[in-house]
C-alpha cells in the first residue's frame, strides 16, 4: 500500500463527488454519506460516461449518459447490465482522503 | 420488461407498443397498471407525493424519506430529482435547492455531451444580441478552443465542447461581457423566440420583440416540472412559431393571442387558445399564471402539454380566467423568483475549484 493524501474530505460534497487524475486514468472519489468514501474508475464500462458526475444514492450511482448504476463497494454494475469499474482503496485519516496508489503508478516514473 | 430490455426508458415513445407485446402475450394475466409508483424506492405516484408534501407540510428530503416510508436510504436517480424539484417549488423559502439531487446539466449549469465535454449558451433576451456580445462570444470560443460552434432553433449560440473544469473560466468571460446563463440545461424556462415585429417588418402588428425580452426577464431562472418554450410572432404569419410552444403568443392589430400547451418534440401539437388580451401587461400577467399553476400542479417531467391533456384545458382556464386566482398565481411565482432570478453562471464563476479535479498524481508524479 502507498497512500497518498489526495485532499480534504470536507472537498467532496455529500453525495457528491470529485475527480483524482492519475497515470492509469482518472478515478472518481465519492462521499456518500459524512464519513463514507469510495474511489472507483471514473468511466462507464458501456460509453465511457463519467461517473464522478452521476447521482450518488445509498452507495450507489447512476451514470449520467444512460443511467446504468454501480455498486461502489463491490465495482459491479446492477440490475440487467453487466460489466464492473475498478475499485480503490481509501481513508479517512483526519479529515484529509488518503488513496492507496499502489495500482495508479502506471509505468515507472524513472 | 423495462428492466430487462430497455424498451420504453429512454424517449418512452415505445410504451404503447411495450404494453400491446405485455397485453398479446400474457393475455389475461396482463394488467395494465392503473397508477405507476415513482421509482422502486417507493409505492407512492408522483400526484401522491406532491399532494402530502403539501398536506403535511414536508420542507426536507429527510422529512419526504421518513414521513412517506421511502425504502431506500436517500432515494435514487429517479425519484430525488423529482422530490428536490416539489420541495422547491412548493417551499421556495423555506427549502435550499440541492445540487446533488440534479442531473449533471442542472449541477454544471451546462450539458453533458457524449464525450463528457459540456455545451454552453449564453442568454440573448427575446433572440436579440449586439455586435459586443457576439465579439465576447466569439472571443470565449477562441480562448477555450471550442470545437463546435452552432445556432440553436430558440435563437442562441451553443459552444459545444468545452471542458468541465474550464466552465466557470467561460462564464466569467462571458459575464464580463454581460451574458448570463441560456439555462439550456433546465427543466426550467428555456429561450422566448421572438420575430422582428413592428419595428421592422411590415407585416408586423405590435412589438413581438420587445413583449419577448419582457417575458423572458420576468420568467428567466424559474425551474419547472420540464423545459419550457415559449414564442411571440408579431402577426399570423408566426415566423417565430409560437403556435407550438408551450406557452405562444400571437400578436394581431386588435392585440395578443396566448396560446398554451403547444408541442413539437416526439408529440406535435398545436397550442391552444388560453386568452384575447389587449396589452403587454395582460400577456405578462396570464402567462406567468399559467407557469406558476404547472409549477404547482404537474408532475415532474410532464411537459405543459401533457399536463393539460390530463387536468383539462377547461380547468386551466378557469383558474387562470378568474382575477383572483390568477393574482394570486402571479404573487406566488414572484415569492420563488425572488430565490431564483439569479444567474448561476456568476456563482459557479466564483468557486472555479469546485470545478477542478481534487488532485492531479500525474502532476505529482512528475514533481
Amino acid at each position: 500500500m502507498s497512500w497518498i493524501d489526495i485532499g480534504a474530505l470536507a472537498d467532496i460534497p455529500e453525495r457528491g463527488a470529485r475527480l483524482v487524475k492519475t497515470q492509469a486514468g482518472c478515478v472518481a472519489v465519492f462521499r456518500t454519506g459524512p464519513d463514507e468514501v469510495f474511489a472507483v474508475s471514473d468511466r462507464c464500462p458501456h460509453k465511457g460516461g463519467p461517473l464522478s458526475e452521476g447521482i450518488v444514492h445509498g452507495q450507489k450511482v447512476t451514470c449520467p449518459l444512460h443511467n446504468w448504476v454501480f455498486d461502489l463497494n463491490t465495482g459491479e454494475a446492477q440490475g440487467a447490465d453487466t460489466g464492473r469499474i475498478d475499485t480503490f482503496p481509501i481513508r479517512i485519516e483526519s479529515g484529509r482522503l488518503m488513496l492507496d496508489a499502489s495500482r495508479l503508478a502506471g509505468r515507472s516514473a524513472a | 420488461m423495462k428492466a430487462i430490455t430497455k424498451a420504453a426508458t429512454s424517449c418512452g415513445t415505445c410504451s404503447g407498443l411495450v404494453e400491446q407485446v405485455m397485453a398479446v402475450t400474457l393475455g389475461d394475466a396482463y394488467e395494465t397498471p392503473a397508477s405507476q409508483p415513482i421509482c422502486g424506492c417507493t409505492d407512492l405516484t408522483h400526484e401522491d407525493v406532491r399532494r402530502l408534501i403539501k398536506a403535511r407540510e414536508l420542507k426536507s428530503q429527510p422529512a419526504v424519506w421518513q414521513e412517506l416510508g421511502w425504502k431506500t436510504l436517500n432515494g435514487c436517480h429517479v425519484c430525488r430529482p423529482a422530490v428536490n424539484y416539489y420541495l422547491l417549488a412548493d417551499w421556495p423559502l423555506d427549502y435550499r435547492d440541492d445540487p446533488q439531487s440534479r442531473f449533471v446539466n442542472e449541477r454544471k449549469h451546462a450539458n453533458i455531451q457524449k464525450d463528457g465535454t459540456f455545451s454552453v449558451v449564453p442568454r440573448m433576451w427575446g433572440g436579440i444580441t449586439t455586435p459586443a456580445e457576439l465579439r465576447a462570444i466569439a472571443d470565449a470560443a477562441e480562448k477555450y478552443s471550442v470545437p463546435t460552434v452552432h445556432v440553436t432553433g430558440g435563437q442562441r449560440i451553443d459552444l459545444l465542447g468545452v471542458k468541465g473544469e474550464d466552465l466557470p473560466h467561460i462564464w466569467a468571460d462571458l459575464n464580463a461581457a454581460g451574458l448570463v446563463s441560456g439555462h439550456a440545461y433546465a427543466k426550467g424556462l428555456r429561450t422566448v423566440k421572438t420575430c422582428v415585429g413592428k419595428d421592422h417588418c411590415r407585416f408586423g402588428t405590435q412589438d413581438s420583440t420587445g413583449l419577448g425580452i419582457k417575458l423572458e426577464k420576468h420568467l428567466w431562472g424559474s425551474w419547472t416540472p420540464h423545459k419550457v418554450k415559449l414564442a411571440v410572432s408579431g402577426c399570423p404569419r408566426n415566423c417565430a412559431e409560437a403556435t407550438c410552444k408551450d406557452i405562444g403568443v400571437i400578436c394581431v392589430d386588435s392585440g395578443y393571442q396566448l396560446g398554451i400547451a403547444g408541442a413539437a418534440g416526439m408529440d406535435v401539437k398545436e397550442t391552444e387558445r388560453l386568452a384575447d388580451l389587449a396589452t403587454e401587461e395582460a400577456v405578462i400577467e396570464y402567462a406567468t399564471a399559467f407557469m406558476q399553476l404547472y409549477r404547482e400542479n404537474a408532475r415532474y417531467l410532464d411537459r405543459p402539454y401533457k399536463w393539460v391533456a390530463k387536468v383539462g384545458m377547461e380547468w386551466v382556464k378557469s383558474q387562470i380566467l378568474d382575477e383572483a386566482t390568477r393574482k394570486a398565481l402571479c404573487e406566488r411565482f414572484e415569492i420563488s423568483q425572488s430565490v431564483y432570478r439569479r444567474d448561476p453562471w456568476a456563482e459557479g464563476a466564483a468557486e472555479p475549484r469546485a470545478f477542478a479535479p481534487l488532485a492531479n498524481l500525474n502532476l505529482e508524479a512528475a514533481e
